[in-house]
């Protein structure tokens, strides 16, 4: 066994381990746990796949954002991040599509090992997936969407900070006053608003002084 | 040679985009239903660059597969953020509550 089939096998096993302990994980923190695996395992398969530059992408922007990420709201929602989900009454839609996703990736199966037909590798220049073979692609043809990605993330930014600070319970404050009292005793000019509405006439002011 | 034929790279991705979307609708968390997305995202990309390493001198699939790690970033700050609105709001993050706008 090779060097290359060992790292093949090894990155797959973590790549379909670390799915289903993400779907099937009780605690979400093992569940990005398991995100993690799926992670590191594709990773390891984009070395095998020429693909240097994208490989080093995958551990930056997954391994070190998206999963750290999951894990600061794991931690910020605390025990309730981990909600008991009822075993039975998941609705029909639920569970005829995933037995249609099921059914759909098994026919696929069938057909491509029935297919039989085995395409290898082709060769392939050194500096397939380099960065400098990467980066002139987006440089040079894909310049407009690359700059269309940099605006996408700084809205998804700005984005994240306007929902994640906005809060929801903050209602405008409702007028209860009773509009007809506020006729005879609210304020008829803005200087008055900070007198008392009653209880402080200039009658009793004037005896209170005097006693 | 096992690894070096791209039938079991594209067979492996259907297997993951398949868990994905079984963990995607079988959950009611919202968070593992997120990290679900981020597993079909991932799944995609690997089957783009392994078509991509069938094509000598082109890089398309993996400047694709470059996009569509940013689009993900950007889904899951989002999503994320949304998720803690949503906790703030109804105090669990279990996506049956969030029927506001049934019937």
């Amino acid at each position: 066994m090779s060097a290359g089939i060992l790292l093949f096998v090894v990155c797959s096993l973590m790549c379909v381990g670390g799915a289903l302990i993400t779907i099937l994980a009780r605690n979400p923190i093992r569940g990005a746990m398991g995100l993690l695996g799926t992670i590191i395992g594709i990773a390891g398969l984009f070395l095998r796949l020429n693909a240097q530059f994208l490989a080093a992408m995958q551990i930056l922007v997954y391994a070190g954002a998206v999963v750290i990420l999951f894990v600061f709201v794991i931690m910020l929602l605390g025990p309730s991040a981990g909600i008991s989900e009822g075993q039975g009454a998941r609705s029909r839609f639920s569970r005829l599509f995933s037995g249609a996703a099921l059914a759909v990736f098994g026919a696929f199966a069938l057909v491509f090992i029935g297919r039989g037909a085995r395409h290898d590798f082709t060769v392939i220049t050194p500096a397939h997936g380099s960065v400098e073979a990467v980066g002139g692609r987006l440089f040079n043809e894909g310049l407009v969407p690359f700059e269309l990605a940099t605006a996408l993330l700084i809205v998804a930014v700005i984005g994240a900070l306007a929902v994640a600070r906005s809060k929801p319970n903050a209602k405008k404050k409702v007028e209860l006053e009773n509009p007809t009292l506020r006729m005879f005793h609210g304020p008829l000019h803005p200087r008055d608003a900070e007198r008392p509405l009653s209880g402080d006439t200039l009658s009793e002011r004037v005896q209170k002084e005097s006693v | 040679m096992l690894d070096l034929v791209i039938e079991n790279y594209v067979l492996l991705a259907g297997v993951i985009f398949t868990i994905g979307c079984i963990g995607f609708l079988i959950r009611r968390n919202i968070l593992v239903q997120l990290m679900s997305i981020e597993l079909m995202l991932n799944s995609v990309n690997l089957a783009l660059v392994a078509f991509n390493r069938q094509h000598t001198g082109d890089m398309n699939g993996q400047a694709f597969a470059f996009f569509i790690i940013a689009v993900a970033a950007a889904e899951v700050a989002v999503g994320l953020a949304i998720v803690l609105q949503f906790y703030r709001l109804r105090g669990t993050v279990n996506s049956d509550e969030a029927a506001s706008l049934r019937h």
